[in-house]
């Protein structure tokens, strides 16, 4: 129940890797095997942690991208200058160990019965827990209506393409591609602005519960813009992640 | 000890380069790395004054008024008590030297205040000599907001926090009150030489 | 460097006290505005935490961790929780 999970001791503890899936050429899924997995909620994190033989740590935070229910998993952004990231995407394999705490939120976590219409706003891996929402959403059988705006920076940067281009019902995504379109490309081709969000979100009198995840400054333009559109600030739910995006 | 994960390994430095220049537990890096605890100050330069000496005594100079002074190009080496070392850093600045004789004052220490609330603490012995500026400027350009400009402390012969971002005053005590991360349990000298990092090292 | 919030230490605090806090009320001690610890302001020079009130940028609570032991600050707050 949820409310156990919350309760619990937050421990170290060791899991396996039990897949890496690739998602885009930067991007990982590790699927893990989590042995004392007390259960989660959609948008909840895990940090994990790293120990080199000289006994040099690092720690860093990341989304569980997979739904309560499902095994965890959780998706990297390779950053090219990173310390963490490559080591998680480019040399960790299934059979690996890794050590692990969570799961870790109680603000940024959605629940059927905390209700709808929701607008969910990812910039690039911002949209790792609103993945974990949008299975949850589908596996409890739930009917809000959602809408996800989704920023990248190109088609190919697209995290999750092929599950978001076949929505559950009621669920209708938006992309917007900053960098570069392809040929043919019809869709938003810009950053979010506050004209763009008057496009896409709900209207603030259909009483919306929005989450907004990703680059700090994405998420500064979008949770302000939104404000100033109308939606309470306690209805906008935001979760930064620093300038890269991730760690 | 938490189990060790294979293949993974911090950023490590080529021993046999820069031998003697970089101190014990240090990494050399080619990037500047931006930390801080709290957002950029943009203070107005027409409004920027700096001062030196005991509280309620101090000499004072407007920026353009700062910039009159002699100043100095010098390049040395630093390091962050988080492990990177950087190398052949060019900077312009004022010596504390020139800003302590112009303020006529002494004081076994020196309590830096910045822009944000940062402070940190430093003895007058280690601001003179030749060892300490207030810099304006980093490899010929204006010192950027984000490293610390208008003008920041610049000490390095000690770990890096002691060279406080948008410094406004160098307050001179006859105590040695700890600064900032002093307080929090950084070491109240930091000298990176014996690895005085913590308090107690 | 640019500030994250709450969220990024939602691990931090539990360790600290030794539950979820990222839902918690907080009060800032300066200038009274009241939110969510998720939305506070949250800076990691890698030396340390430091929480600040995203309305007057008055330091909240300062975590410092040296030798595994945490130091914690908690005096820029009115009220947590």
């Amino acid at each position: 129940m949820a409310g156990t999970a919350l309760r619990r001791r937050l421990t170290w503890q060791v899991a396996k890797v039990s897949a890496v899936t690739v998602e885009t050429a930067s991007v990982r899924t590790l699927t893990l095997d989590v042995p004392d997995w007390p259960g989660h909620q959609a948008g909840q994190h895990l940090d994990i942690r790293l120990t080199d033989e000289d006994g040099y740590v690092a720690e860093r935070s990341y989304s569980i991208a997979s739904a309560p229910g499902e095994p965890v998993a959780i998706t990297v952004e390779r950053l090219d200058d990173g310390e963490v990231s490559p080591y998680l995407t480019d040399e960790l394999r299934a059979g690996d160990d890794l050590e692990l705490r969570g799961p870790i939120g109680g603000y940024f976590v959605w629940e059927p019965e905390n209700g709808g219409p929701l607008l969910l706003l990812a910039g690039g891996s911002g949209i790792v827990p609103l993945r974990s929402i949008l299975r949850h959403r589908e596996r409890t059988g739930s009917t809000v209506p959602v809408r996800l705006l989704y920023s990248s920076r190109t088609l190919d940067d697209v995290i999750y393409r092929a599950e978001l281009d076949q929505p559950a019902s009621g669920v209708e995504v938006i992309h917007t591609l900053t960098r570069s379109q392809p040929p043919g490309w019809s869709g938003y081709a810009r950053r979010a602005d506050a004209a763009l969000l008057a496009e896409v979100a709900w209207p603030a009198a259909a009483l919306p519960l929005a989450y907004v995840c990703g680059p700090t400054s994405f998420v500064e333009a979008v949770s302000q813009a939104l404000v100033q559109s109308g939606y309470p600030p306690e209805r906008v739910k935001t979760e930064r992640f620093g300038a890269t995006g991730g760690t | 000890m938490s189990p060790v994960s294979r293949g993974f390994h911090r950023r490590r430095q080529d021993p046999a380069e820069n031998a003697g220049r970089v101190p014990p537990g240090q990494y050399v890096t080619k990037d500047f790395p931006v930390l801080s605890a709290g957002p950029t100050p943009h203070t107005v330069l027409d409004r920027w004054t700096f001062s030196i000496g005991r509280s309620g005594q101090q000499k004072t100079w407007s920026w353009a008024e700062f910039r009159a002074l002699p100043t100095q190009d010098v390049t040395v080496d630093i390091h962050c008590v988080t492990k990177w070392s950087k190398l052949d850093t060019a900077w312009q600045g004022v010596s504390v030297d020139t800003l302590l004789e112009a303020a006529g004052h002494e004081g076994p220490y020196a309590m830096a205040h910045c822009d944000g609330g940062y402070t940190t603490n430093v003895p007058v012995a280690d601001l003179t000599g030749g060892k300490a500026w207030v810099a304006y400027a980093y490899n010929g350009q204006p010192l950027a907001p984000e490293h610390g400009g208008p003008a920041r402390l610049l000490v390095p012969h000690l770990y890096f926090w002691k060279s406080a971002k948008w410094v406004r005053s160098l307050e001179l005590r006859d105590t040695n009150d700890p600064g900032f991360w002093e307080n929090y349990g950084y070491h109240i000298y930091g000298d990176p030489w014996r690895e005085q990092r913590y308090a107690g090292d | 460097m640019e500030a994250v919030d709450g969220n990024a230490i939602g691990g931090l605090l539990c360790e600290v006290f030794g539950t979820e806090m990222t839902a918690a009320a907080s009060v800032c001690g300066s200038c009274g505005a009241a939110r969510q610890v998720a939305e506070l302001a949250v800076y990691r020079p890698a030396l340390g935490t430091v929480v600040r009130c995203r309305s007057c940028d008055s330091v909240l609570m300062v975590f410092v961790k040296i030798h595994d032991r945490t130091c914690v600050d908690l005096l820029g707050l009115a009220t947590l929780g």
